[in-house]
């Protein structure tokens, strides 16, 4: 059993955040996602750092912002409603380059929607967190020990490209109980650039920094979205993730990520009982997306199936990365509704039955 | 081997504590396991449910449609939850809430009046230790020794009457007769 916890999606990411070096945590009570903040507020003290209820989510965001700007690794979370008023903050973020974290447990939405799983999110977390040219690095776990494996590289790729990093995870994850190894998640460190940039005091030894992203010279904000968009170019290269189940000779790809993907597996077994082969690519990274996973399988599957918590916003990124050479069907449930592994496997059957 | 556990009742009645137990000692004896709750205003007052999954494999969809074991705590539940148990599955109804009894001649059901024994001995709040206890002597999934130490062991041991009584409680299930 080795040095296994059982605790909930959403301590567990916030233990691993502050075993990540996270000493500044700012957020505001939602459901399904309040059981992080709980903990930051017992733990954080303990270990020097500061957790703090904002008086609201925007409040929240903008204390992220000059915590991050001082050069301390900071977070945030939520739910839904909650990151859509983030979204502002999450922009200028990016407009500073500033790194940090931002995890999103998803409920069902349009609205104040429901408490619900979902993974409506999805457009938002990978199309547009806020106004502006921008994305962020955003991660989708499947597991709770995968959100705390999840966290330190997070960080790790924030302070790296400057950016911010989201961890977008669901109701069911957050709320879910699952062992958890702290131990094994630290496994891997990076050598981090010191953050020169920082504005925490130039103790006369060096010019004052300015953080800032009002660019009043459109070919000086050009030129800080062009360097940007090269540090994208890099992430994409170095940092996306993606895990591939059975897709050598599976004639369907269910492509899922998150709480999801599970759902599929289970359908993928029980396929793969009665003789019919299903794979899986499960984006881990959902920006960058694994668009190179996909174009291979699309080399060798006659159908592509994404299955999502939402009413397909996914469906667009896999025809985009397969150039639509293969058929991609979608089955999802929305608003917090879950479907059972019964559910994907009778949508798995109606296509295979399409192939005959 | 994957054994299915649903456990369903009203809020308030300890069913999330019940599962979080199973999950536990299903940890320590080297098993993958989720444990996945209702949440939200079942919290107060409605009905409430958990749905935990023991496997020596990888855990897919940590949601059950179709339990191995049906724990239901009261009607509602019972109601809801019993058409689904597996062929060949297990319900162990708490017969003090549940006056009716099943059906269905494909699974094994035992009923254990949980609730009067927790107030008949001191015990209120405590049908669903009780449960476990009984759950624990019918399938023999866990070793009541460990299972008795890993619950004591969440317990602060300040509170020494608690330690006490949920001990009492899960001896009373284990030693139920029908």
């Amino acid at each position: 059993m080795a040095n296994k916890v059982l605790m909930k999606g959403n301590e567990a990411l916030a233990e691993a955040a502050i075993r990540n070096g996270c000493l500044n945590f700012f957020g505001y009570p939602i459901t399904p996602q309040t059981e992080l903040a709980e903990y930051m507020a017992k733990r954080m003290p303990k270990v020097g750092g500061l957790c703090l209820q904002a008086e609201s989510e925007v409040a929240a965001i903008n204390m992220v912002l000059g915590a991050a700007a001082s050069g301390v690794r900071a977070m945030t979370s939520s739910s839904s409603p909650g990151v859509s008023l983030k979204s502002e903050g999450i922009s200028y973020m990016v407009g500073c380059d500033l790194p940090c974290l931002i995890c999103n447990v998803q409920r069902g939405g349009p609205g104040l929607g429901g408490i619900q799983p979902s993974q409506q999110d999805y457009y938002q977390a990978t199309k547009a967190n806020g106004h502006g040219d921008l994305h962020l690095y955003v991660l989708a776990p499947a597991s709770v020990q995968e959100m705390v494996n999840l966290v330190g590289r997070a960080f790790d790729v924030a302070d790296t490209y400057r950016t911010p990093a989201m961890i977008l995870a669901d109701g069911a994850l957050g709320q879910m109980m699952e062992p958890v190894d702290f131990d094994a998640a630290l496994s891997e460190k990076r050598e981090l650039p010191e953050k020169t940039w920082a504005t925490n005091g130039t103790k006369m030894q060096r010019k004052r920094n300015v953080i800032n992203s009002l660019y009043m010279n459109p070919d000086d904000l050009e030129k800080s979205i062009i360097d940007r968009f090269e540090r994208y170019k890099k992430i994409e290269e170095n940092e996306t993730l993606y895990e591939e189940l059975y897709t050598d000779d599976a004639d369907i790809v269910i492509v899922s990520y998150g709480i999801t993907s599970r759902i599929c597996k289970s359908a993928i077994e029980m396929a793969r009982a009665e003789g019919i082969k299903v794979g899986l690519i499960r984006p881990i990274t959902v920006w960058p997306y694994p668009k190179a996973a996909i174009a291979k399988a699309a080399k060798t599957a006659k159908h592509f199936l994404v299955v999502e918590l939402n009413m397909g916003q996914m469906v667009d990124d896999v025809k985009v990365a397969c150039e639509c050479r293969v058929p991609v069907s979608f089955f999802g449930r929305t608003g917090g509704v879950l479907p059972t592994a019964e559910d994907v496997l009778a949508e798995i059957k109606k296509l295979n039955g399409g192939n005959k | 081997m994957t054994t299915e556990i649903l456990l369903a009742g009203f809020g308030g009645q300890g069913i999330l504590f019940a599962g979080k137990q199973l999950a536990k000692t299903a940890m320590y004896n080297d098993k993958n396991v989720s444990w996945l709750p209702s949440y939200g205003p079942e919290m107060r007052g409605g009905s409430a449910n958990c749905s935990v999954i023991i496997s020596d494999n990888e855990i897919g969809s940590p949601i059950i449609n179709r339990p191995d074991i049906l724990i239901a705590f009261n009607l509602p539940s019972f109601d809801k939850f019993e058409p689904k148990i597996k062929e060949g599955g297990i319900l162990i109804a708490n017969s003090s809430l549940i006056a009716t009894k099943s059906e269905r001649d494909d699974i094994k059901a035992y009923y254990i009046p949980a609730t009067q024994l927790a107030s008949d001995n001191g015990l209120e709040g405590g049908a669903n230790v009780i449960i476990l206890g009984y759950l624990l002597k019918l399938t023999g999934i866990f070793d009541l020794d460990q299972f008795i130490d890993l619950m004591v062991a969440g317990i602060p041991a300040t509170k020494a009457k608690l330690i006490e009584n949920n001990k009492k409680a899960i001896m009373l299930g284990y030693n139920y007769e029908a």
